[in-house]
């Protein structure tokens, strides 16, 4: 009996689009469902204590080797897309492996990684004879209108349903590792790593595992953006910024629930999105500032995020909400 | 061949004073990294923040050099007490990711209140130190400035740490922070002592900066990143190492930048950086155990 609010639920998503199909709202659904996926991409592996400020780099690899893949190759990105969620697991397991191997953990992990979000932003703006550099670059409209071959769509509905999807998809992934050996594996990893290798778990696969799935995804969302904002900056999809609003995203939503990153997702985009229009270009800064203060209260006093305490206070009992 | 050899040592040359600059830049990083065991994500921030107080200050207000140089250093060294008081010891028990992450927050909220109050155009001291022609190679006097300030910094950081009683219980702490509380030393005046003198550090590295650079909000983003690697790359709170690092970094970025773009030059140091952490990831200086 317990599925049928989340099967409610679903179909009102799916409906949505057909009921209340106002473009700007739609647009904002469509922003807040492709970012959801790409925070949810990263708690996959954040909620096991790996903390990744590299992630802006798997979403430029994807977004990047995609359109490229489109403009250079002519290569439609049902194949494009592929190439570029190939590209960012390998890039990930060159990184990750070594770091693994050799304990990178803790502080030392998450400052290589954010070396490997500083190495993709530099590539793609020193190639700018390629990439456009800091000015962005743009996959060539394919005869004009919406093309299945390209994946280019106007239909403003059309990309909700595709992000919707590949949401669900990924919180389909995340129940899935939820309820696998790969979980507590990884628990006990994130607790002690010694002990954990004691009682016979294989401690750099298992977290290379988590990784390379991580990074997988985080590319297919850098993928989605740039198809469907058909417009890519090193600094809207790479880098270390990037990296940082996926991190903060998570921890203010809750970094371990399903729905955590999704809640951080809504919050972040809607609060920019409320200042941008009440206030304009006054608003410059403010967004960020209400962001940064919310975020160190957050860590201070609600570091399970909101959705992970709303949860807890619900179940008080319960040991399945961390 | 002539010269390109005159650009090359002028290059080197320059990556030798550039690396003053990052030297400079790492030390009060360093000094709370190896006490405290914090990475302050913000420390470029507070960088920023310190170059807008000597723009201010020098240029909007015309206070003399000799007063506004001690009084942005002083604000700076107020900024990093507050950040530690505030933020980060209500942390020090919580995972040490949360204290990054806090930071991080701080780093959001400093760019942010900077560009509300400042705006996001670039300000600069409207003073250009004159250029050093020396054998054909031009040598900028405000790095040579920079790499002294940051020798000197760097020894009297050393003399303070070896020398004084507080030093001495600051080097205690970073070696085993449980013991030195049982053997009489309060830890949490000195863990806001060095967050004081990081700030401070920031705060110098700030003066020497606005010397070189526009100031804008933005402006941390520029140098954070490679201030941290630095740092790790040295071994957290391993000064010397700290020292070198500088100078490595900034040797390859400017050869990266002489032989192809300055942007090539900071994809070899991260990617070197990277390297170097599966070869020597206790720090460039440091004893293989």
């Amino acid at each position: 009996m317990r599925r049928w609010p989340s099967l409610v639920a679903a179909a009102a998503l799916v409906a949505l689009p057909f009921v209340y199909h106002a473009p700007y709202p739609l647009h904002i659904a469509i922003l807040i469902l492709i970012w959801s996926f790409a925070y949810t991409s990263w708690s996959m592996m954040g909620r096991f204590g790996l903390t990744s400020f590299g992630h802006g780099g798997f979403m430029g690899v994807g977004a990047y080797v995609t359109a490229l893949a489109w403009n250079h190759g002519g290569v439609s990105p049902w194949i494009g897309i592929p190439l570029a969620l190939v590209a960012g697991g390998l890039l990930a397991l060159i990184v990750a492996y070594p770091c693994f191997r050799f304990r990178i953990t803790g502080h030392y992990f998450a400052l290589v990684t954010l070396a490997l979000s500083g190495i993709v932003l530099q590539v793609i703006t020193a190639t700018r004879d390629h990439t456009g550099g800091s000015l962005g670059y743009t996959p060539e409209r394919y005869r004009g209108g919406s093309s299945l071959y390209a994946l280019q769509f106007d239909s403003k509905t059309t990309w909700y349903l595709i992000a919707l999807g590949v949401w669900a998809a990924g919180l389909w992934i995340w129940y899935r590792v939820e309820g696998s050996m790969l979980r507590y594996a990884l628990e006990a990893i994130s607790e002690d790593e010694d002990a954990a290798a004691a009682t016979g778990v294989h401690v750099t696969a298992e977290k290379l595992k988590i990784t390379v799935l991580s990074a997988v995804m985080t590319a297919l969302a850098g993928a989605l953006y740039c198809q469907y904002q058909m417009f890519i900056s090193p600094d809207t999809v790479s880098g270390i910024a990037i990296s940082l609003q996926m991190v903060f995203a998570v921890v203010v939503g809750g970094i371990y629930v399903s729905l955590g990153p999704t809640v951080g997702a809504i919050i972040t985009i809607l609060m920019a999105e409320v200042l941008r229009i009440g206030f304009g270009t006054r608003a410059v800064g403010w967004d960020n500032l209400v962001y940064g203060v919310l975020l160190v209260l957050f860590i201070v006093f609600l570091p399970k995020g909101i959705l992970g305490s709303v949860l807890a206070l619900r179940r008080p009992a319960s040991g399945a909400t961390r | 061949m002539g010269v390109f050899d005159i650009y090359l040592l002028e290059t080197l040359i320059n990556g030798v004073l550039l690396g003053g600059v990052l030297a400079l830049l790492s030390l009060g990083l360093n000094l709370v990294f190896g006490v405290i065991d914090v990475v302050w994500i913000c420390y470029a921030e507070l960088i920023m923040l310190g170059m807008y107080a000597m723009y201010f200050l020098a240029s909007v207000y015309r206070v003399p050099l000799p007063v506004a140089v001690p009084a942005c250093i002083a604000a700076v060294a107020v900024l990093g007490l507050l950040l530690h008081v505030v933020v980060i010891a209500p942390l020090l028990g919580a995972a040490p990711i949360n204290q990054l992450l806090a930071t991080g927050g701080v780093l959001f909220f400093l760019q942010s209140a900077a560009t509300i109050m400042f705006g996001i155009e670039f300000k600069n001291l409207g003073l250009r130190l004159p250029v050093l022609k020396a054998a054909g190679m031009f040598i900028s006097y405000s790095r040579l400035l920079a790499f002294a300030a940051a020798l000197v910094g760097m020894i009297a950081v050393y003399l303070f740490l070896n020398r004084t009683y507080t030093g001495t219980a600051i080097r205690a702490i970073a070696q085993d922070r449980q013991m030195m509380t049982l053997m009489g030393v309060d830890s949490r005046r000195i863990y806001v002592i060095t967050s004081a003198l990081g700030g401070g550090l920031a705060g110098l590295a700030s003066c020497l900066l606005v010397l070189q650079y526009d100031v804008h909000p933005f402006v941390g983003l520029s140098f954070g990143p490679i201030t941290f690697l630095i740092c790790v790359l040295g071994g957290l709170g391993n000064f010397g190492g700290g020292f070198v690092a500088a100078f490595v970094f900034a040797e390859i970025i400017s050869l990266g930048g002489l032989y192809l773009d300055l942007e090539w030059g900071y994809v070899f140091a991260f990617a070197f950086f990277i390297a170097m952490m599966f070869v020597r990831p206790q720090g460039l200086l440091a004893r293989r155990s």
